[in-house]
């Protein structure tokens, strides 16, 4: 590329690209993606179409039953604007999906720097008891978990209890919200740290020991090697672990759904995943299902963004 | 790399002696704090998988001692009569084949599309192509809550509720984004030059793939197609909203239809630790051998900077 001067051999290059370009233009490609287009197109295409105009619809019990849907505008969602359920649930949401994200990147990061501060079979322990949590299937670790937490029997409030001056004998943690949204977040957090510590640890053993061995050298302190040459150099993972985590933790519908059956259905426990499940198989409310979901996409890909750009920039590279 | 040690190694020639001193004096600090990191690390190694263990040693004891208000942390007199328990009725057995039946097909489905849109976006330059890729990426990021209305609206008016195809098609759908993903690296990863090479010597392009490039990507396609397995074999979400008939049960749809019948009676913990188990163990298989990849997969380039 930096020289502008071709040589004979360079030249015969370029012009076999330049003839075998028109060969590339043939349609092979576009065939190869009809496949995936169409079971897209099947499978999320048509159902995002008509999710974004029922959202705008009237779609009730008696559409369940034939009648047409009138068009009401913005009406669901004017709707869902005032409606204090929606805003608890909205700002549980984002509490939640905030609160863990963030609890579940500190422990992960901890995580990934004591595997660097130990001992090969000790690593090798940690890691094979993480992989363990990660591999669990999500419904097979709430049925784990809501034993654990069971109020008479669960190992939680057993060991909780010999603490002296700690009365957790029966204490009943998923019949209150504060409560209930506490196990959740352990749980998402006890599924998703091994994620983030694996990822940060492959980032940390990319920055080469000459060059901390060097700033020790030149004196500088542990707490400065960390905050100007391995936070650098790892922040691009960071960003990016943690931004999968904002989305995983906004969808936690099997969680929260599993821990509503071992506890209470009431509104004050819902989710946005549980809340549009309320409203469209329980209440048979289509549309403002619709206009909720149409909302819950929007804010997914507002805080994948960042992610899917810095994923289409490598590929350009690649 | 050569250009950061060459420096680096010159200045440990001048300044050796301080450069012993120093380790020297930051070895025995060293020590003794390696010693409080690894028993950290050991115990939280223990806590972190005791819910694991805790499920398996349930899962072994009878009914009677879990009842006692004192766990039992060992399991000495276990025994396999909460599995015999658990299969005894055969509801087991029935969602184990739904769940084959919809996730094979899922996975087969999805490896084919899959790859040959992988091959199209990583050996072809096309117009459209950047978009295509963008709405893979996008459409990889939607929340199955954010569609499933939408989904079970759509599969009911086709008459496909409680089948294994309705779902096997919103399957096919949702993982396939990924796998392209996935699999547009390894596609990527081998050289075209190789097909090339092969064409000159006389084979035909297709020939050329299919003897050179195919056996190469094998070991892409097994990672991708256990990742495909694992994202639809734990489905729940889906499922639910499409499986709405008691007889038409995946396996986590089961697991948890199994912990609500229970719990209308005193929930028998053992049997839901041993159906919790029968659940998980073949999954913690089957996620230790495509486990490394699929942290490169979600992070692949942030590390590289």
């Amino acid at each position: 590329m930096s020289s502008t001067v071709a040589t004979a051999p360079e030249k015969a290059a370029q012009k076999d690209r330049q003839v075998a370009k028109p060969r590339r233009r043939l349609p092979t490609p576009y065939l190869l993606l009809i496949p995936s287009v169409v079971i897209l197109l099947i499978g999320m295409g048509y159902p995002l179409i008509w999710q974004t105009i029922t959202s705008f619809q009237k779609f009730g019990l008696s559409q369940q039953f034939g009648q047409p849907a009138p068009f009401v505008g913005f009406e669901n969602y004017l709707s869902l604007a005032t409606n204090p359920d929606m805003w608890g649930v909205v700002v549980r949401s984002l509490v939640f999906m905030a609160v863990t994200a963030f609890i579940t990147l500190a422990i992960g990061l901890l995580l990934a720097v004591l595997m660097t501060a130990v001992g090969k079979v000790v690593r090798l322990t940690l890691q094979i008891s993480l992989l363990l949590a990660w591999a669990m299937p999500v419904v097979a670790a709430m049925t784990v978990w809501i034993w654990l937490f069971d109020r008479r029997r669960g190992v939680v409030n057993y060991l909780l209890d010999m603490i002296p001056g700690v009365e957790m004998n029966r204490f009943a943690w998923l019949e209150n919200p504060f409560t209930f949204f506490m196990v959740a977040c352990i749980i998402v957090v006890w599924m998703s740290v091994p994620f983030v510590a694996f990822s940060v640890y492959a980032g940390l053993t990319q920055v080469s020991d000459e060059v901390l061995e060097a700033a020790q050298l030149d004196g500088a302190s542990a707490w400065q090697r960390l905050s100007f040459i391995i936070m650098p150099m790892i922040r691009p993972v960071i960003a990016i672990v943690l931004l999968l985590q904002l989305i995983w933790d906004l969808r936690v519908f099997t969680q929260i759904t599993m821990l509503q059956d071992a506890g209470s259905r009431a509104a004050e426990f819902d989710l946005l995943g549980t809340y549009i499940y309320k409203l469209g198989a329980g209440s048979q409310d289509f549309g403002m299902a619709s206009a909720v979901s149409i909302f819950v996409l929007l804010l997914t890909v507002a805080i994948s963004w960042y992610y899917v750009r810095s994923l289409l920039k490598e590929d350009e590279q690649s | 790399m050569t250009t950061a040690t060459t420096p680096n190694q010159t200045q440990l020639l001048t300044t050796g002696q301080t450069g012993r001193a120093a380790r020297a004096r930051t070895r025995r600090p060293l020590r003794v704090s390696r010693v409080i990191y690894s028993a950290l690390a050991i115990v939280i190694a223990l806590g972190w998988v005791f819910p694991v263990y805790w499920m398996i040693n349930s899962s072994l004891l009878p009914n009677r001692t879990l009842q006692s208000f004192i766990p039992t942390f060992f399991p000495v007199n276990g025994s396999l009569n909460n599995y015999a328990n658990t299969l005894a009725d055969g509801t087991f057995f029935s969602a184990l084949g739904i769940s084959l039946s919809v996730t094979l097909i899922a996975v087969f489905f999805c490896l084919l599309f899959a790859f040959l849109a992988a091959v199209a976006i990583s050996r072809f330059r096309f117009k459209g192509r950047k978009s295509f890729v963008l709405a893979v990426l996008i459409v990889q990021m939607l929340p199955a809550e954010g569609l499933f209305i939408a989904q079970y609206k759509m599969v009911a008016s086709v008459g496909l509720l409680n089948s294994v195809i309705g779902l096997s098609v919103i399957y096919t759908a949702a993982v396939v984004p990924f796998t392209i993903w996935m699999l547009r690296g390894f596609v990527a990863g081998i050289p075209a030059d190789l097909e090339e090479a092969a064409m000159v010597d006389g084979l035909s392009r297709t020939q050329a793939f299919l003897r050179i490039t195919f056996p190469l990507l094998a070991p892409g396609l097994v990672a991708s197609g256990v990742f495909a397995f694992l994202q639809a074999w734990n489905e729940f979400t889906v499922a639910l909203v499409l499986l709405p008939a008691e007889a038409m049960q995946t396996l986590p749809l089961w697991l948890r239809g199994f912990i609500q019948a229970s719990a209308t009676r005193e929930t028998d913990w053992g049997q839901v630790m041993a159906a919790s188990t029968l659940v998980a163990v073949p999954v913690i298989i089957f996620f230790l051998i495509v486990q490394g990849r699929m942290t490169s997969g979600l992070v692949s380039g942030a590390v590289k900077g």
